[in-house]
This record gives C-alpha cells, sequence and structure tokens, in this order.
C-alpha cells in the first residue's frame, strides 16, 4: 500500500546485504570483541546506506523515508547493532546538520558522514536528564569569537569512535529548554574526554559512553542554527529517529519471528512437531498479527513524512509507531525464546541476542513513556 | 567499449521446497532472482566499465514483462541501459530456440566489442544460451571463465576446467560465459534505484527484432519436454541406537554384510 | 509439448495457476491463459481437474529422419587419456544401441591419438571416427565443433552423446546450433521409446526439485550431454574389435579463433569425486576447516575421497573442487558419508544416487536422516574416531 517499485529494489538490496555480509560468523564474532568490522562499513557506505535519503548535493543517495526504514528493517531483521551503524548517519548525526545546517557545515561534516569516512555523534542525553532533556546542566559561555563549554554528556553511541559530536548545551541558563544552543564539537578538541564505554546488556559491537568537556574552545562558526534553538533541533532529529527506531523494532520482531516458526517446525516434542501444537501456534499467531500492526504504523509514519503530511501529523505517526513497534518487538522477542525452551536460555541461538537486543528500543531516542506524553498531548490539548 | 550482457530471471531454487504429502512443487513464496551466473557476468561488464570510462554496459533478456524489475536491478547496479525481449511467439522456448531471440536482440542493439552471460541459469541449469547466442550471431565463444583481461582487441581468459584452468586468447568481439569465481558482483546503490526506476526499459517483440514467429519460442524449439515429475525421495533408512561405539560398531556390521566393505 | 486451454472447460479455479512451476498461468476473465514462461512441462495437465488443459500436438519437420542411423559418442580425451564420462558413456551407448538395432560409433579427435582408437574399440564401439591433426591437441570450441559438426553430416547419426564435462557442455551447445537441433543438458537417464525407437532423456532441473524427460522428435541427430557418474562403466574387452575410420581434417587461416595458452591443473591429486568410491563429506556442522582433516584420515582408511557442502565451501574451508551437489559435482559412490551435513536440498540432489549412505549429525531432525540408509545421532568429533576404531 505504502510502496512501489523502488522500495521493492531497496529491500532486495538491503536483505541480500544482510544475508550476505552478516553471516552468524561476523555476527557472533562482533558479540564476542565488541568491534564491528569496518570492511562492512565499508561495503555498507558504497552502497549508499548512510545516506539513504540525504540530498545528491551532499553526497546522499535521494532516496525517501520509507526506503530508509526498510533499509533499516532488513539489516535489524539479522543484527541490530549493524542497524544502528544505518541510522547514526542518516539520523542522529545527519538530521541535526540537515535541519540547521550552513553549507559550509553541510559540506565539512555532512559528506564525509555520509560517506562513512567519518563518524559523528548525538550528545543530548546528560546523566541528569534523560527524558528531561531540558534539565540539562552542560553550559556554553561565549568568549569572543568562541564558546566555553563545560559538562558531561552521558550514554553518547558511538562516542568512543566518533570524529566529531553534536553536543547541546545552555547559552542561556535562564531560559530552560529555551536557552539551549548546539554546537558541533570536534572529538580530538582539548578539554574534549570520552568515559569507559559502558558495559551493556546488548546492543554490543557499538560503543556508548560519555563525552566529558572541560573548558572546551568552539569556534562561532561551529554552532549549528541559531543560538538558543537548539532544542527544537534536537527534537526534529528525535523526531525521525523514533521512526527509525521503530523499524529496527520491526525488523528484530520479524527476525525473532522467523526463529520462532523456523524452530516450531523443527523441534519435536511428545513426538510432534511444536507447531502441531495449539499453545505454540496460538503464540505465533499472536506474535505475527501484532507484528503486523506494528509494520503498518511504521511504514504509514514513513509515508507520511514522505508525502508531506502535516508536522502534527507525522509527529503523532512517528510516536504511535515508536511507542507500538518496540513494545511488540519486546513481547515477540520473549515469545519466540519461550518458544525455544532452554534453547533460548543458550547463547547458540540467535533469539538470545535478539531478546537482549531489542530491550533498549523502548527506552532509546524517547522512553515508551515519552512516547505516550506525546501521544496524549496531541490529543488531549 | 559497448558491453552487452544477457541476464535471466529465474526463481530462486534454493527457496523451492517440496510439498512432502503431494510431491508437488511449492512455488509460493519463492522469490525471482538474478540469475547468480549473470550477476557476476554484469560485474565483471561493469568492471570493464569502471576501468575504461565512457564505455556502456547494456543489459538484454528475454522474458515476461515481470522481468522488467530484474533489469531495473542491474542499471541500480550500474548498467547503462535494459532491453526486455518479451512476446507471447517467444514462450515456450528451448536453448536452441532462446539463442535465436537474444541473437536477433543483441544485432538490434549492434556495435558490441564484448558480451558476458552467464555459464548457466539454475532453473535449467542447461549452460547453452551463451555458446549457442555467439553461434549465431558468428561470434567466438569462451564459456567457463573465471578471470578476464582486455588487452587491446584481445582478451585473455582464464577458463575453468574440472581440474585446473585453461589460458586462452581470443579476439574481440566475443562471448564469455562467466562463473562465480570470477568476480564478487556489487551491490545495488540506493541512489542507483532512484534512478533505475525513473530510466525507461525498452521492450521488443518479434517485429522489433525482425523474426518470424515461426523462428521462434515453442515453434523452433526442437526438444520437447514429455513429461515431468519429482523425483521420488529414497525410503527413510535405519536410525542407529546406543552409545558411540555401539553405534559406529552396527555401521561397521551392517556395511560388511552387504559387502561394501 | 505445447498445452492449450480448452476454453469452455475452464472454470478458472486457478489449480493450475498454483501447481506450475513457472508461473506461467495467469487468471484472465475467468479463464487460465498460458503465458510466455510456459516450458510446456505439463503439470498444469495433470492437475486440471476438468481436463480443460490438453497437449498441442507439433507437425513433423520435413527432415528425413529415416537417413540417421546409430549412436555416437564423442570420446573426450585429455592429455591422451580418456576421460571417464566417456567410458560410461559407451557402456550406456551400447545398450541403446542394442535396443535400436543399430551401430555404436565413437568419435575422437586429438593430436597422435591413433593408438585410443583401439581403446575405444574394446569399450564397445563399433566404428570410431578418428581426426588426428595438430590442431585437436588441445581442445578449442571451433576447431572441435567444426570438425565433428561435419562429420555428422557426412555419417548422420540419430543419437550423439557427450559427457557433460566443462568441455563437453562447451561443445555440445555449438556443435546443436551448427545442427540446427536440439540439445538436452546433463541427462541422468536415457531410454530408447520401443514403439518409436527415439531417445528419451531425463534430467533434474530447478535444483534437482524437478525431473523432465526430454524428446527431440523432428530433428536429427538426437543430442544430450551426460553427468558424470552417472552412467555404468563400459568394460574394457581386446577381443572386441571394430572399424576406424580416419576423418579428413583442414582448417583454413583464422577458423579456430581462441588460442590455448597454457593449461594448468590446480589439484595436486587427481583422485576425482566422481571416480571415488568412498566419499567422506563435511558440512558446516565441523565447525571449521580443521575438521577435514578428520574426515581426510577417515577417507584415507576406506581408500576413499574427501567431500563437502556447499555450506563449508563458502565459508571458506575447503576448496570449490570438493563440492557435492547441484552446483557442485554429482556423485554416485558406493559409501556416502554426510558428516555434520544437515542435508540441503540442493546438496542431496548430487549424492542422493549413492549405493549406501550414512548421516552423522547432532540434530536429530536434520533432513539428511530422511534419505539416509544408516543414520547416527550424535558428534562427529566422538563417531568418526569410534568408527576407524573399528576398522
Amino acid at each position: 500500500m505504502y510502496f512501489t517499485e523502488q522500495h521493492e529494489l531497496v529491500r532486495k538490496l538491503a536483505r541480500d546485504f544482510a544475508t550476505k555480509e552478516l553471516t552468524n560468523e561476523i555476527l557472533d564474532e562482533v558479540e564476542e570483541t565488541a568491534v564491528f568490522p569496518q570492511e562492512i562499513l565499508d561495503k555498507m557506505a558504497k552502497a549508499g546506506f548512510f545516506g539513504i535519503k540525504t540530498p545528491r548535493e551532499y553526497g546522499g543517495q535521494g532516496a525517501d523515508v520509507r526506503s530508509y526504514v526498510l533499509a533499516m528493517e532488513e539489516i535489524a531483521r539479522v543484527s541490530a547493532v549493524a542497524s544502528l551503524y544505518v541510522s547514526s548517519p542518516n539520523s542522529l548525526a545527519g538530521g541535526p546538520l540537515l535541519l540547521a545546517g550552513n553549507e559550509e557545515q553541510l559540506e565539512k561534516y555532512l559528506r564525509p558522514v555520509v560517506t562513512g569516512e567519518k563518524i559523528l555523534c548525538f550528545g543530548l542525553t546528560e546523566p541528569g536528564a534523560g527524558s528531561d532533556a531540558g534539565g540539562m546542566t552542560t553550559t556554553a559561555v561565549k568568549d569572543g569569537d568562541y564558546y566555553i563549554l563545560n559538562g558531561r554528556k552521558t550514554f553518547i553511541t558511538m562516542a568512543p569512535f566518533s570524529d566529531y559530536a553534536i553536543i547541546y548545551a545552555k547559552t542561556d541558563m535562564s531560559k530552560g529548554t529555551h536557552g539551549i544552543s548546539a554546537f558541533i564539537v570536534d572529538m580530538k578538541a582539548e578539554g574534549v574526554s570520552t568515559g569507559k564505554p559502558e558495559n551493556k546488556m546488548g546492543i554490543i559491537g557499538c560503543g556508548t559512553s560519555d563525552i566529558i568537556m572541560e573548558n572546551v574552545r568552539v569556534h562561532k562558526s561551529e554552532m549549528l542554527g541559531e543560538e538558543n534553538e537548539g532544542f527544537i533541533n534536537a527534537m526534529k532529529t528525535l523526531d525521525l529517529g523514533r521512526i527509525g527506531v521503530a523499524s529496527q523494532g520491526i525488523g528484530v520482531a520479524q527476525g525473532a519471528l522467523d526463529d520462532a516458526i523456523a524452530y516450531a517446525k523443527e523441534r519435536k516434542q511428545f513426538g510432534r512437531p511444536l507447531a502441531k501444537f495449539q499453545a505454540i501456534s496460538f503464540m505465533i499467531a499472536e506474535m505475527a498479527t501484532k507484528l503486523e500492526a506494528a509494520k503498518q504504523l511504521v511504514y504509514k509514519a514513513a509515508y507520511l513524512k514522505d508525502t508531506n503530511a502535516s508536522p502534527k501529523e507525522c509527529s503523532l505517526a512517528a510516536s504511535m509507531a515508536k511507542y507500538y513497534a518496540t513494545e511488540v518487538c519486546n513481547e515477540i522477542c520473549a515469545k519466540a525464546l519461550q518458544i525455544h525452551g532452554g534453547y533460548g536460555f543458550i547463547k547458540e541461538y540467535k533469539i538470545e541476542r535478539r531478546y537482549r537486543d531489542c530491550r533498549v528500543f523502548t527506552i532509546y531516542e524517547g522512553t515508551s513513556q515519552v512516547q505516550q506524553m506525546v501521544i496524549s498531548g496531541v490529543l488531549l490539548k | 567499449m559497448k558491453i552487452v550482457v544477457c541476464v535471466k530471471q529465474v526463481p530462486d531454487t534454493n527457496e523451492v521446497k517440496i510439498d512432502p504429502v503431494k510431491g508437488t512443487l511449492i512455488r509460493e513464496g519463492v522469490p525471482s532472482i538474478l540469475n547468480p551466473d549473470d550477476a557476476n557476468a554484469l560485474e565483471a561488464a561493469l568492471a570493464l566499465k569502471d576501468k575504461n570510462p565512457g564505455s556502456t554496459v547494456e543489459v538484454v533478456t528475454m522474458g515476461p514483462p515481470q522481468a522488467k524489475i530484474m533489469l531495473k536491478e542491474c542499471l541500480a547496479m550500474g548498467a547503462d541501459k535494459g532491453y526486455l525481449l518479451s512476446d507471447r511467439a517467444f514462450g515456450g522456448a528451448d536453448t536452441c530456440a532462446t539463442s535465436t531471440t537474444i541473437a536477433a536482440g543483441i544485432k538490434k542493439i549492434g556495435d558490441y566489442d564484448i558480451i558476458f552471460a552467464g555459464r548457466q541459469a539454475i532453473d535449467g541449469d542447461t549452460a547453452q544460451v551463451g555458446p549457442q547466442t555467439a553461434m549465431r550471431l558468428g561470434l567466438p565463444v569462451v564459456t567457463y571463465v573465471e578471470d578476464v583481461e582486455i588487452n587491446g582487441d584481445k582478451a585473455v581468459v582464464k577458463r575453468q576446467l574440472e581440474d585446473g584452468y585453461e589460458k586462452i586468447e581470443v579476439k574481440l568481439p566475443c562471448v564469455l560465459t562467466c562463473v562465480k569465481e570470477l568476480n564478487e558482483p556489487r551491490y545495488m546503490t540506493f541512489a542507483g534505484i532512484v534512478d533505475a526506476c525513473k530510466a525507461d526499459i525498452t521492450v521488443w517483440d518479434h517485429n522489433d527484432v525482425a523474426l518470424d514467429p515461426a523462428d521462434c519460442g515453442l515453434n523452433a524449439s526442437p526438444t520437447q519436454v514429455a513429461r515431468s515429475f519429482t523425483p521420488p525421495a529414497k525410503g527413510k533408512g535405519e536410525m542407529l541406537t546406543g552409545t558411540v561405539d555401539e553405534m559406529s560398531k552396527a555401521l561397521i556390521g551392517r556395511l560388511k554384510e552387504k559387502h561394501m566393505l | 509439448m505445447a498445452v492449450k486451454v480448452i476454453k469452455e472447460k475452464c472454470k478458472g479455479c486457478s489449480i493450475c495457476v498454483k501447481n506450475c512451476p513457472f508461473e506461467a498461468i495467469t487468471i484472465e476473465n475467468k479463464i487460465a491463459v498460458i503465458g510466455n514462461a510456459c516450458t510446456g512441462c505439463g503439470a498444469c495437465i495433470e492437475k486440471c481437474p476438468f481436463q480443460a488443459i490438453e497437449e498441442v500436438k507439433k507437425e513433423a519437420g520435413e527432415t528425413d529422419l529415416s537417413a540417421y542411423k546409430n549412436v555416437w559418442v564423442f570420446v573426450e580425451q585429455r592429455e591422451g587419456k580418456i576421460m571417464p564420462v566417456s567410458i560410461e558413456l559407451l557402456g550406456e551407448g551400447r545398450k541403446l544401441a542394442d535396443e535400436i538395432g543399430c551401430k555404436l560409433c565413437g568419435i575422437l579427435l586429438g593430436e597422435g591419438i591413433t593408438a585410443l582408437a583401439d581403446d575405444v574399440q574394446s569399450y564397445g564401439a563399433d566404428i570410431v571416427y578418428l581426426a588426428d591433426a595438430p590442431e585437436l591437441k588441445d581442445y578449442t570450441t571451433d576447431a572441435y565443433t567444426n570438425v565433428i559438426f561435419k562429420a555428422i553430416n557426412d555419417y548422420k547419426p540419430e543419437i550423439v552423446l557427450l559427457g557433460a564435462t566443462h568441455i563437453g557442455r562447451d561443445l555440445g551447445p555449438c556443435i546443436a546450433v551448427k545442427c540446427q537441433t536440439g540439445l538436452t543438458a546433463d541427462c541422468t537417464k536415457l531410454e530408447i521409446d520401443e514403439e518409436t525407437k527415439m531417445i528419451k532423456m531425463t534430467r533434474p532441473a530447478f535444483g534437482g526439485n524437478l525431473m523432465a524427460t526430454i524428446k527431440c522428435p523432428n530433428h536429427r541427430p538426437q543430442m544430450a550431454t551426460v553427468r558424470p557418474g552417472v552412467m555404468d562403466k563400459a568394460i574394457a574387452d581386446t577381443s572386441k574389435k571394430g572399424e576406424t575410420v580416419k576423418l579428413d581434417v583442414k582448417f583454413a587461416d583464422g577458423e579456430i579463433r581462441t588460442k590455448v595458452i597454457e593449461i594448468v591443473k590446480s589439484m595436486k591429486e587427481m583422485v576425482s569425486l566422481t571416480d571415488a568410491d568412498v566419499i567422506v563429506s563435511g558440512g558446516m556442522g565441523l565447525g571449521n576447516a580443521d575438521g577435514f582433516k578428520l574426515l581426510q584420515q577417515l577417507a584415507d582408511k576406506l581408500g576413499g575421497v574427501v567431500g563437502s557442502s556447499r555450506a563449508a565451501v563458502d565459508a571458506g574451508w575447503i576448496d570449490h573442487s570438493r563440492q557435492v551437489g547441484q552446483t557442485g559435482t554429482t556423485v554416485k559412490p558406493k559409501i556416502y558419508f554426510a558428516c555434520g551435513i544437515s542435508g540441503a536440498i540442493q546438496h542431496i540432489a548430487g549424492m542422493q544416487s549413492s549405493d549406501i549412505i550414512v548421516a552423522i549429525n547432532t540434530n536429530e531432525n536434520a533432513p539428511i536422516f530422511e534419505i539416509a540408509d544408516y543414520g547416527i545421532v550424535g558428534d562427529l568429533y566422538k563417531v568418526i574416531p569410534a568408527i576407524m576404531e573399528q576398522l
């Protein structure tokens, strides 16, 4: 309903890529070493995964949000962590630049991100400011042509190996969210350091750490957008980010459902395959139905973005998609694991990894509760 | 250089399953794909184009209208133009008749310097259309190509043998049929897909390629399928039981009983 | 065979659509329409509950079929040695010729291979057509095609068989086009129709999921390439004598358009998979490339060779030349050990006609057990050493 020939080919590309490159052997190694192979990232860059909907003039591919969703879904179906490498340049890194960057900044930062030469991370969350981003305490104080940044960002995906970070900091302490500005900070600049990579439950192979800034001097030309307009920039970025996480949700859930179906057909107990037991087959029916409902929400949210629907409509659809798809993904993974019985608890089976990986989906880029706030906020205005 | 590549859309035979009860093919949900060897042929052509800027790569296929999407896939990988030979008159063709149609299409494209094709398609596994097309075009052919180097108006290729390879020199234009060892086909790109979906695929029927319906399709096919059937499954054998030693002993015993050892 | 829908009988039930292996049928205005992709396999005829699909008989061509006689086998030699598949074909060709009541002939090309003609006779050929020329030393498509085409034109065989080797599969299609006849590739079974005395050629298609029996009713010669390892070899009998006919061979300048620069052998040992009596194959269940060392030990003890599944080749654990299956080599050993091979359909296609199949796998539900004569559920790293102890 939402797709054209172009999307059919995009799905094929992403599926081919995932099945050919993201083999069990490689994924096991990623899990063990917590390092994602550069070779695969290079191949992703070559096929255009890092700039799916970025305009051609900045080295992007000029496709649409639906293409991005399908690519994310198919990659996440095989590997959640791999899909994070796709989402970052398209969404959290590319988004703020495209929204507020000037020509110079787009050339300098967006192009290398899209072609995979540079990695840029998104620094919004702080130890004391998660869902309540307005409560941040990182400051940027003007000093001639420079701003002096001080503060600590936390849970920053890819921070340990990023070249640059987009840092949101308060330029006016008195104005709450209206006093936040965005800066592009060189991770090698004096005073910038990263904390120890976090020891995470899932999504292993994509480092997350703190970014600590102590008197970091950032030239005013590296401010992204207008002063005190940073919060809007962050929120708009997260708007698209939600669709990305929702796509990860339907992808991982599809993978889990595939696992469950294969296992239910193969595994015999009491002299017949699990699939012949109604308790199991009904579970699978429920999982498949909920997944389909989630997909329709995600596809619709992407479609609305592509067809320039009103921001309010887009935001509502994106929040519903993220909320439902990620919750349902957790449910489907839990059920798929249950169907696997004891084997589901063993790392040899893929379902164990999916179960851990998807747990963060209802948390990052706006928790389910934040999505509920957005949805109810629109409805109860 | 003007490079022509022959491709075919095939059902993914790895996905084909047999209905265990009825013994028939389960076709539902089996995706249609670009034939794997043909992807290697296309990659060879694209690599040649990369080395010789200004070259063009044109892909040609015979098939139903649904094969257009596969040609677009080829464009999304980097080919410049796609031709679809599609006509009810082409239906039911064996390799002999198929090669007549493909050769007519290539003649109409014209001015080619080199033609690549896959060694064989996974639905039929005949490996005949490539060399037969070459014969009809009056071109030399090398099959089972696992390495190509172009030197001026000559190609030096490695032709795969069962126990090694032979190095062959051939003058251009010629037809080379490619095996998977030749290269690793590139992926489509997102930008390529966007452009391919805007591009037109040229569709030719028998009139466009100046073929008499009597010379194509079923009418021109010397071979006929008399019967097709699913191969009978071999009956279930014996599962050995006991400890590893007991099972091993039983196995060797059985093999000796049957004079196999 | 072509098929046709009898419109009056068709109810538009679409059973044929579902059963067509080639997606060639659609329903238009509640009537089935046979589309381009039809290969005339006839699956729909059998499935139609209303007898609404029938076979369309083709009119006979104009070639004078009676002028063509005898069964020919292309005797492929490399470096003066006859390829095993050619000996298999001489064995099979003998049976076919006897059933038709005609002669079996071998056609042999090369340089300095006159002595081989006697061997071909001892394998049962009544006539050997011999082309001996320096240009024929190594195979080239043009030289071999032109010599054999001329011989076919002069002597008019009714059947020509070639081994489905990398050479036979190059040569066959080219000869067939020159003769304007059909060629059936990779046959696994040949039979003579009792009534018409024509050859019926059966081959796997669709990755071995479908078998098709092919006829070439109105064109001559009827040509087939035959899979190595499928037919029984002819037994040499030096008391058998036939006739050798030397073919006149001349090449014009530029007639041979390819030049063989060198031939390189890549395999150390030449015991080919197709010739082995015992094959010990490994798949993903080995866990790593080193597992093949254990398989080699068992193979050595049994005088066999090591094979592999496609997955193990794709994983880079073993050379492609060792691959058994639809896209690899078809094998027919006396004993086939499938160790840690789940039994994908494409693998089974290449080894199911082994005399005895022994499967060793940790997964009791692996499809390989469906076709195994003896199945052992267990860790191959424990089972194989235990088997070796018994030997």
